[in-house]
């Protein structure tokens, strides 16, 4: 009889991981801090015209490139003479299941296929349940999702009691959880009693199923306007929408720069009961963004294929009424009900569109589909029901956990900036407080590609971090 | 009264309040970690009593009845006045103090 206690099956979770997503990743560690991370990206086998090939047997990827001319044309009015870039999106709302998760599940899926499993399991409260089922209906693959989605009192969030419709509708079980991260535990478990595969965000797979999305929208962008987009914005969580775009863009010979954006949830705590349902965002928002930026292996497998900062060339948040506001906008002007949390990167464009040339091309990366406990009026109602205040104003002078503040005109919406090189310091921190030894060169090569920065800069916030440790002392 | 072979959501209790992870913030340590599932009574069962159920995938889960027929509750929400208004705003903003012609 196995010992299903807490401490017992956390203690046999990379075992556990081992057999359920059929790679060991031993073979990518050298003993360091760092390990082989292209080595472990190349472990799929596949090029991308097979990627491709893959997403097309699942009915996935080919969404459209939009302009969008109206909200184009309202962000000039906001910007310098001559500025404001074109502003595209592409429509991931059409994959299947309604997302660009869909390109995550769809290689995912398809090695669980080929190696023989016979299930599938994902945790995720997200959009990606449904992408995992939607592909394993294809397959003919059995599925079981795994939801954070009630606080203690049974009170659902209203986005995540959507997704298990949707996960249910597509066929799948769907287990349910109240707040905690021993969700991680339940899944565990559910793992090592059914043998099926982890189809975990941050394998391989998953990115590289992204990847694709980065490929296409270049080559879109050269079709339709005969050259490679000037920037390219993603909404950021747990980092593998960033890291797979802009590695598909690169295999494209794009090096145009990526930008992050997240909605700003700071000051509540992602494993809160009570400020569960304070929150009006699921994803897309900083208590994903940035811990999972500085400590990319917090993951559910050993080495997270998801390392954003190695891609970020900046970072910006917005608040929760902007990006409510944008999902209006993009209704009223545009004629197209979508989001809102993957919307945050659209209200980021129309901020980052003033400091681009007309010319320019900017490319939004994702939409998603929208609905009933999805919708901005679900969530506003919601939240109100809860306590928060809503009303329109100063987006600035909103607090994340009380209060909502739409924006009264175009003009207020403020992209901030996040601090990229406090984020690397972070990373580069994280990654000594798991090593005995001092970083070798290796390392410090490592650490740099991690950051995007150079060996100098590792070493010179390594000094920093050693005299800090001094003093404290 | 449900019936066997009933299609019912069931809850159980996964960790006490004492067994909870280390990391986890105060008010969530005060309470225990449920579970909800869904699937057919292997057996007769009344509402909050223990029942077994068979779910989608074949497994056998325990816990208590807590609704026969399960169904979909979530909705698009009060009318939000406040959405109303940003709408009117942003058409102002792009095509004048009237909606174009």
């Amino acid at each position: 009889m196995r010992d299903n206690s807490y401490s017992a099956v956390m203690a046999r979770r990379n075992q556990i991981m081992k057999s359920a997503v059929g790679l060991d990743y031993s073979q990518f560690e050298s003993g360091g801090i760092g390990f082989d991370y292209e080595g472990m990206m190349a472990a799929t086998g596949l090029s991308m015209p097979q990627v491709t090939e893959v997403m097309r047997s699942f009915n996935v990827g080919d969404t459209p490139l939009l302009e969008l001319r109206n909200i184009t044309a309202l962000a000039r009015r906001y910007a310098p003479e001559g500025f404001g870039a074109r502003i595209l999106v592409k429509d991931e709302a059409c994959n299947p299941s309604g997302s660009f998760k869909a390109r995550r599940a769809a290689l995912s899926v398809h090695m669980a296929r080929e190696m023989g499993y016979r299930g599938v399991i994902t945790a995720t409260s997200g959009n990606y349940g449904a992408a995992v089922v939607s592909c394993c209906a294809k397959a003919g693959l059995k599925c079981i999702v795994v939801q954070e989605c009630y606080d203690s009192r049974g009170v659902g969030q209203p986005e995540i009691v959507e997704k298990a419709r949707k996960c249910e509708a597509l066929g799948a079980e769907v287990v349910q959880l109240s707040v905690g991260p021993e969700l991680f535990y339940v899944f565990l478990r559910l793992l090592e009693d059914t043998g099926y595969f982890n189809a975990s965000l941050y394998t391989p797979y998953g990115i590289q199923g992204v990847e694709s999305l980065g490929y296409e929208l270049t080559e879109q962008c050269r079709q339709k306007f005969g050259r490679a987009p000037d920037m390219v914005v993603a909404t950021n969580a747990g980092g593998g929408n960033l890291t797979g775009t802009a590695r598909g863009m690169q295999k494209a010979g794009c090096g145009a720069p990526v930008v992050a954006a997240s909605v700003d949830l700071k000051g509540l705590h992602m494993a809160s009961d009570t400020q569960f349902n304070r929150k009006s965002f699921t994803t897309g928002h900083t208590g994903f963004g940035m811990p999972f930026s500085t400590w990319p292996d917090r993951s559910d497998v050993p080495r997270s294929a998801a390392r954003p900062l190695r891609y970020m060339e900046r970072y910006v948040t917005l608040t929760q009424g902007e990006v409510f506001y944008m999902t209006e906008m993009l209704s009223i002007l545009e004629g197209m009900e979508r989001g809102p949390a993957g919307n945050t990167s659209l209200a980021a464009a129309f901020c980052l569109a003033r400091e681009l040339p007309q010319d320019a091309l900017l490319v939004v990366q994702e939409t998603e589909y929208t609905g009933a406990g999805k919708h901005q009026n679900a969530q506003l109602a919601f939240a109100r029901e809860h306590g928060i205040t809503l009303r329109v104003g100063d987006p600035a002078e909103q607090v994340p956990g009380q209060s909502i503040v739409l924006p009264e005109h175009p003009g207020q919406l403020r992209a901030a900036e996040v601090d990229l090189n406090r984020l690397r310091r972070s990373l580069i921190h994280r990654a000594l407080a798991d090593s005995k030894d001092m970083p070798g060169k290796a390392d410090l090569a490592f650490l740099a590609a991690e950051t995007r920065t150079s060996p100098a800069f590792v070493r010179q916030v390594i000094t920093q971090l050693l005299e800090d440790d001094n003093e404290t002392k | 009264m449900a019936k066997q072979g009933d299609w019912v959501l069931i809850k159980s209790t996964i960790l006490q309040p004492d067994q909870r992870a280390p990391q986890v913030p105060g008010d969530t340590a005060g309470v225990p970690l449920v579970q909800w599932v869904k699937g057919r009574l292997t057996a007769d069962a009344d509402i909050g009593q223990p029942a077994q159920v068979i779910t989608r995938t074949g497994r056998l889960v325990s816990g208590a009845l807590v609704e026969e027929a399960p169904a979909y509750r979530h909705s698009f929400g009060s009318f939000i006045p406040e959405l109303l208004k940003v709408q009117e705003g942003i058409r102002r903003a792009m095509w004048g103090g009237e909606d174009r012609p």
